[in-house]
C-alpha cells in the first residue's frame, strides 16, 4: 500500500516533471522503438503528446575529433561507423572530398563500381527500414521478409569487400579491390529476386487498411518546415522538396544514368513510406543500367602512398539512404586534417520530430519515428 | 427470473442428445457410482473435487505449453523460418525448458511497487482463466460444471481479468505499466459489449444459456451453417472482439511492445511474468473454445439434416477430436492475425468498437431475433 510519504514523494516528482495532469516519460535510451540509444523525453497529457525532447550523447564516440589524428587514408574507415547502414556512401563522400582536394581523377571502372555499391547499399538500407518500421507498428513478419533480400545484398558485399556491414571499400582514387568475378551474376540474380518479392511488400503492408489508417495524415511536415528544419533525403522529398543530391549536383556516373527523383507532396508518414519504396525501385533501375556496362580498366587511380592535402577548405556532399551527407575538411597542408565536420542527415531529420508529433498519440510517435529512418550513430557521432 | 425461463425451456423433450456418439458420460458415471458405493457422501464430493482440480491444473499447464509451442511454430511458418527444433521432437519441449528457466529465476518485486497488489495480480488473471475452464464441454459428456447460465457465467467471469491487469499496471509504479493498464481497461470493457451481443444472437436462436443445450441445438447443423448471414456477421464480430479481449495483435495495445515496452507487465519477471504469459494463452483457448461451441457446434460432429448415412460416418470421429479441431482452427486464425497485421492506435481501436462493431451487432441481434421468431433458420 502507498504510505503518505510515498504519495508526497510522488506528487513532488510530478510537480518537478511538469504541470498538473502531465506525465513525463523517458522513451529510451533502451527502448524497442528507438532502434538504438536515442533518448526521448516525452510529455504526455493522457495519451496525447505535448512535447518531445530528444537527448543525445549515449553513443558519442567523438568521430570528428578522432579523424583529426588519423591520416587521409585512415579516417575514411572510421566513417563506416557513423551511418552503419550506408557505410559505402559515407566512405564514398570522404574519398570524394579527398579526391577533390588532391584533384585525383577516378578511373571510369571505379566510378561504376562506386555507384553500383552505393545503390546496393541504398536498397539494403531501405529494406531494413521497411522491416523495422513495420515492427514499430506492431507487425513482426515484414522484418523477416526484408531480411531475406537484405541478406542477399550482404552476401554480395561480403564477396567483394570482405565485410558485411562496415565495408571500408572506398579509398581515395577508387576502390580498394576489384570486383569479385561472381559479382555481376549475383547482382543480376538479386535484381530478379527483388522484382519477384517487391509486390509481396505491397500485399503485406502497403495495402493493409490498419497500416494506411496508422500512416495517412500522421506526422505532417510541410514543405516550408522541411526546408527550415534542414530535412533532406526521403523525409524532405515526401514533403515535395527537390533535394536529391544525385540530381542536383551529380557525382561519379550519376549524370549518365536515367532515374527519377521520387517526390510526394502529402508530407505525412505514408508519403515518406511511399518515397522509400519507390526509391528502392529507382535504385534497382540504376543498377540495371550500369551492371552490363562496367568498363574494363583500373579500379584505383595511382596515388602517392602518403596523402597530403593542400592548405584550404574542402566540401563535398552525397545522397545517403537517409539524405544529404556533407563532408567538410579543413586542411593546413599536413597528412592529417585540421578539422573535419560531417553534416549528417539524421540529425536534421530528428530535429523535426517534435514539430511533427505534437498533439498526436504515443502510437503516432513510433509510426513517425519509424518513417524518419533514424540511425542513432549517425545522429550522435 | 431469467433462470426460471431457462429452466422451463430445458424441459422440452428434444434437448436430449440424439447422436449415436460414444459419450464420456459413461466413465464419469462409473466413477461416481464406484465412489458412492465405497465412500461416505462427503468424501465422494471431496475426492471428485480433487480429481477435477488436478485435471484442471494439468489441462491448464499442458494447454499453456502446447499453445506457446504452437504460436512459435505458426509464427516461424509465417516468417519463413523454422522455429524451435532443438529441445525434444520438433522442439516440443522448448516451452517446458523455458518454463523451467522462468521458475528458477528470482521473482523480483520493484522497490516502489505496491507489494501486495503487485504479487496478487498474476494470480487474479490466472484464476479467472481457470474459472472459465469450468463450463466448457471438452467432449460429449465431459464437462466440469454444466451450469444453467453457462454463457452468462462465461461473459461475467471473463470480464474479471481486467481487474488483474489494472492491478498489475497500477501496483507496478511504472508509467509504461500504468498506460498499458489504462488502455487495457478501456479496451476490454468496450469489446465485451460486442462479444456479449454476438453471443446473445446464438442464445436467442437456441433459446438457452446452457452450454449443453446450445450444443444440442446444433445437432442437425452448426449455427454458422444454418443461421444465414446474421450468424456469420455475429461470428466475425465475435472473433474480432475475442482477439481484442485477449489483448492479442492487432489489438495488443496493453502490451504494445514498440510503444510501451511491455505495457502492464513491464516490471514482472520470472514466474510472475510466466503466469501472465500462460494466462494469455489460456484466455485464447477459452475464447476460441466458446466460439467453437456456440458457432461451430462444440463437440457436435458435422451433421446435415436428412443425410443419415453421412451423419453416421461423422459420428465415428470422436467428439473430443471435433471440439479440439474446431478450437485449434480458431486459435490458428487468431495467431494468423497476430503475425500479419500491424497494431491499431488507441483511438482507432475505440472508434472501431463504438462506431462500427457495436451498432452493427445491435442491428444484427435484431435480425437474428426476427429469424428466430419467424423460424427462418433450418
Amino acid at each position: 500500500m502507498y504510505t503518505e510519504t510515498q504519495i508526497l514523494k510522488d506528487t513532488t516528482q510530478t510537480a518537478a516533471n511538469g504541470s498538473e495532469g502531465e506525465l513525463v516519460i523517458n522513451v529510451g535510451p533502451q527502448h524497442p522503438a528507438t532502434h538504438g540509444v536515442l533518448h526521448l523525453v516525452i510529455t504526455l497529457n493522457g495519451e496525447t503528446i505535448k512535447k518531445v525532447e530528444p537527448h543525445l550523447g549515449y553513443i558519442h564516440r567523438s568521430i570528428e575529433k578522432m579523424c583529426e589524428s588519423l591520416t587521409y587514408r585512415q579516417f575514411i574507415y572510421v566513417t563506416s561507423r557513423m551511418d552503419y547502414l550506408s557505410a559505402h556512401i559515407n566512405n564514398h563522400a570522404c574519398a570524394m572530398t579527398v579526391e577533390k582536394a588532391m584533384q585525383i581523377e577516378v578511373p571510369q571502372r571505379a566510378q561504376y563500381i562506386r555507384v553500383l555499391m552505393d545503390e546496393l547499399t541504398r536498397v539494403a538500407s531501405h529494406e531494413l527500414w521497411w522491416g523495422a518500421m513495420a515492427m514499430d507498428l506492431g507487425a513482426f513478419t515484414p522484418f523477416f521478409y526484408a531480411f531475406r533480400e537484405r541478406e542477399t545484398i550482404n552476401e554480395i558485399m561480403e564477396e567483394t569487400c570482405g565485410a558485411r556491414l562496415t565495408m571500408n571499400y572506398m579509398v581515395p582514387g577508387g576502390v580498394m579491390a576489384d570486383l569479385h568475378p561472381d559479382f555481376v551474376r549475383k547482382v543480376k540474380a538479386f535484381i530478379q529476386l527483388f522484382k519477384d518479392h517487391i509486390d509481396e511488400y505491397d500485399e503485406l503492408v502497403t495495402g493493409n487498411v490498419i497500416f494506411q489508417n496508422r500512416m495517412k495524415g500522421i506526422g505532417y511536415l510541410s514543405k516550408e518546415d522541411a526546408i527550415s528544419f534542414g530535412c533532406s533525403g526521403p523525409v524532405a522529398r515526401a514533403s515535395g522538396v527537390n533535394c536529391d543530391i544525385r540530381k542536383l549536383s551529380p557525382y561519379e556516373v550519376y549524370s549518365q544514368v536515367e532515374f527519377d527523383e521520387v517526390l510526394q507532396t502529402e508530407g505525412d508518414s505514408f508519403a515518406r513510406y511511399l518515397v522509400r519504396i519507390a526509391e528502392m525501385k529507382q535504385s534497382i533501375r540504376i543498377i540495371e543500367q550500369l551492371i552490363d556496362g562496367i568498363p574494363e580498366g583500373d579500379f584505383q587511380a595511382k596515388t602517392k602512398a602518403v596523402l597530403k592535402l593542400p592548405k584550404g577548405e574542402f566540401y563535398s556532399r552525397v545522397e545517403t539512404a537517409r539524405g544529404e551527407l556533407g563532408v567538410y575538411i579543413v586542411s593546413e597542408g599536413g597528412t592529417t586534417p585540421y578539422r573535419i565536420k560531417f553534416r549528417s542527415p539524421g540529425f536534421s531529420n530528428l530535429s523535426a520530430l517534435d514539430h511533427m508529433v505534437r498533439g498526436s498519440k504515443i502510437g503516432d510517435l513510433m509510426a513517425t519515428m519509424g518513417t524518419l529512418d533514424l540511425v542513432i550513430p549517425d545522429i550522435d557521432r | 427470473m431469467a433462470v426460471d425461463i431457462v429452466l422451463s425451456k430445458r424441459q422440452t423433450p428434444d434437448s436430449k442428445p440424439q447422436t449415436l456418439m460414444f459419450s464420456l458420460q459413461g466413465i464419469t458415471n462409473w466413477i461416481q457410482n464406484w465412489l458412492t458405493a465405497n465412500l461416505p457422501a462427503t468424501w465422494v464430493v471431496i475426492v471428485e473435487s480433487l480429481i477435477v482440480i488436478l485435471l484442471a491444473i494439468g489441462l491448464f499447464a499442458v494447454l499453456g505449453l502446447m499453445l506457446v509451442w504452437m504460436e512459435r511454430k505458426v509464427a516461424a511458418h509465417m516468417q519463413i523460418r523454422l522455429g524451435p527444433n532443438r529441445v525434444g521432437p520438433m522442439g516440443l519441449f522448448q516451452t517446458s525448458a523455458d518454463t523451467l528457466k522462468l521458475i528458477l529465476k528470482e521473482g523480483l518485486t520493484p522497490d516502489g511497487a505496491d507489494k501486495f497488489l503487485f504479487n496478487l495480480a498474476p494470480f487474479v488473471v490466472m484464476i479467472v482463466g481457470m474459472l472459465l475452464l469450468a463450463p466448457i464441454a471438452f467432449a460429449n459428456g465431459f464437462q466440469i460444471w454444466d451450469i444453467n447460465i453457462g454463457v452468462l457465467y462465461i461473459s461475467a467471469v471473463s470480464s474479471l481479468s481486467v481487474i488483474g491487469i489494472l492491478m498489475a499496471g497500477w501496483a507496478s509504479n511504472n508509467k509504461y505499466s500504468l498506460l498499458g493498464a489504462m488502455r487495457s481497461g478501456a479496451q476490454i470493457v468496450s469489446y465485451e459489449l460486442s462479444a456479449g451481443l454476438s453471443i446473445l444472437c446464438i442464445v436467442v436462436l437456441s433459446g438457452s444459456l446452457q452450454i449443453t443445450d446450445i450444443i444440442n441445438a446444433q445437432q442437425n447443423g452448426w449455427w454458422i451453417l444454418k443461421g444465414h448471414i446474421p450468424v456469420i456477421i455475429a461470428f466475425v464480430i465475435f472473433i474480432i472482439a475475442a482477439t481484442a479481449e485477449t489483448n492479442r495483435a492487432p489489438f495488443d495495445l496493453a502490451e504494445a511492445e514498440s510503444e510501451l515496452t511491455a505495457g502492464f507487465h513491464t516490471e514482472y519477471s520470472g514466474m510472475k511474468f510466466a503466469l501472465f504469459f500462460l494466462a494469455e494463452y489460456i484466455n485464447i483457448f477459452i475464447v476460441c473454445a466458446i466460439g467453437a461451441t456456440i458457432f461451430l457446434g462444440g463437440w457436435m460432429p458435422l451433421h446435415i439434416g436428412g443425410w443419415q448415412g453421412f451423419n453416421h460416418i461423422m459420428d465415428y470421429i470422436p467428439s473430443s477430436v471435433w471440439f479440439f479441431g474446431k478450437t485449434l482452427f480458431l486459435i490458428f486464425l487468431i495467431m494468423w492475425f497476430r503475425w500479419t497485421f500491424p497494431r491499431l492506435r488507441v483511438d482507432q481501436l475505440l472508434n472501431l468498437e463504438w462506431k462500427y462493431l457495436l451498432p452493427i451487432s445491435l442491428f444484427n441481434l435484431l435480425l437474428v431475433t426476427l429469424i428466430a421468431i419467424l423460424g427462418w433458420h433450418f
